[in-house]
């Protein structure tokens, strides 16, 4: 019996091994510069990303730290649903919607910085002097059936109640993220008549549009549609000699692309009236391809 | 490598959370930033956790996790319903009740 496995029965020390020592010191500035990084870039979409960066650090360390559960519980529900659910609304939004560099209140930025140093300093500095010689007993007696069973054990035995409030807190969530997103209908229920009447009486397109993917307005065989690379596809057969061919991608070696976009639609698509934001853009670059 | 230097790390993701929520206008990002505070805190409940050698601070570590998910989607819903009516995400825009 060597003297570690003594010191661990004895519930005094659980130092950390080597390969933890050296994950910890590769994925914590990693996890250090993604949070900075984080508050410090433009893009809001970026920032997402850079957490998400950050939130797998942290499941890791989770998983040194002898939470196991905790660990997966942090990538699935953290870096997948949660993240997932701020892309979902940042695209609702808008990606494009940066931050102003106006300072609403003067200094405000220079203060923050100033406010972080100090709040650093009087974080680190006390729990540094503190945690000196401190190590801890280790997880691997409570572990000892498995991590998920003793959680699971405590979950349902100790803190059930709060296990009881949490998922009434979870319902309540529920309830109220419906009550938040739900919009009265005004007026009553248009039917089809009515659509049809308003899509011809406005006069602004009669047909229905391309289905989504298609960047042209118009969904007749010569009409241009746009390359992913936002040059001109040329049409299809006989017709595509009529296309005005951009020197950049008009050629032969673009028309599968421009046969894929050039005569599709006719699928089902949304009435004028019915369109967001997205249909501006489309709107924007299709303007120039219809002739 | 002492255990507990995990601690100085949350301390350091809870600054910089603490910073983004003071620098940033965007709502979104604002709300980044809190995550980023819950995640810092939630590391210090595991390390605490493994240096008391009970699982407690795992357990209460799982809450947190459920409490923010719930505010998460309660704040993102009331983010999106503030953009509907006022077509702006940024938390300047919105002062109607500062006079």
């Amino acid at each position: 019996m060597n003297h570690a496995v003594v010191l661990a029965a004895a519930g005094e020390l659980t130092s950390t091994s080597t390969g933890e020592a050296v994950t910890f010191w590769i994925l914590a500035p990693v996890a250090v510069l993604a949070a900075l990084a984080m508050i410090l870039v433009r893009s809001a979409v970026h920032s997402a990303l850079l957490l998400v960066a950050n939130l797998f650090c942290v499941a890791v360390f989770y998983l040194l730290e002898q939470a196991p559960f905790l660990g997966f519980v942090q990538i699935i529900v953290y870096a997948g649903a949660i993240m997932v659910l701020f892309l979902f609304v940042l695209m609702l939004v808008g990606v494009d919607s940066s931050d102003s560099l106006v300072e609403t209140i003067r200094g405000q930025r220079l203060g923050a910085v100033i406010f972080g140093l100090g709040f650093a300093g009087l974080l680190v500095f006390p729990i540094g002097s503190a945690i000196d010689g401190v190590h801890g007993k280790g997880l691997e007696s409570a572990n000892a059936g498995g991590n998920v069973q003793a959680i699971g054990r405590l979950l349902f035995s100790q803190y059930f109640f709060v296990f009881e409030a949490v998922s009434a807190l979870l319902v309540v969530a529920a309830i109220g993220t419906m009550v938040l997103g739900h919009r009265e209908r005004e007026g009553g229920r248009i039917n089809q008549r009515e659509w049809m009447r308003r899509r011809f009486t406005e006069g602004r397109q009669a047909t229905p549009l391309p289905g989504p993917g298609v960047f042209a307005r118009h969904d007749s065989a010569d009409t241009l549609g746009l390359l992913p690379g936002g040059g001109r596809a040329s049409g299809i057969g006989g017709i595509a000699g009529t296309a005005p061919e951009s020197p950049a991608n008009g050629g032969p070696a673009d028309d599968d692309d421009g046969s894929g976009s050039g005569p599709s639609g006719g699928g089902p698509s949304a009435d004028d009236g019915q369109l967001g934001g997205d249909d501006a853009a489309l709107a924007h670059v299709g303007k120039g391809e219809q002739r | 490598m002492n255990p507990a230097n995990y601690l100085i790390l949350a301390a350091l993701l809870f600054t910089i959370g603490t910073a983004g929520v003071l620098i940033r206008r965007n709502a979104i990002v604002v709300f980044m930033s809190i995550e980023l505070m819950l995640n810092a805190a939630n590391l210090t409940l595991v390390t605490f956790s493994r240096i008391h050698g009970t699982l407690d601070g795992q357990v209460m570590a799982f809450f947190v996790m459920v409490v923010a998910a719930a505010e998460v989607v309660i704040g993102l819903a009331i983010i999106l319903s503030i953009f509907r009516t006022r077509r702006s995400a940024s938390v300047d825009d919105v002062n109607l009740l500062k006079y």
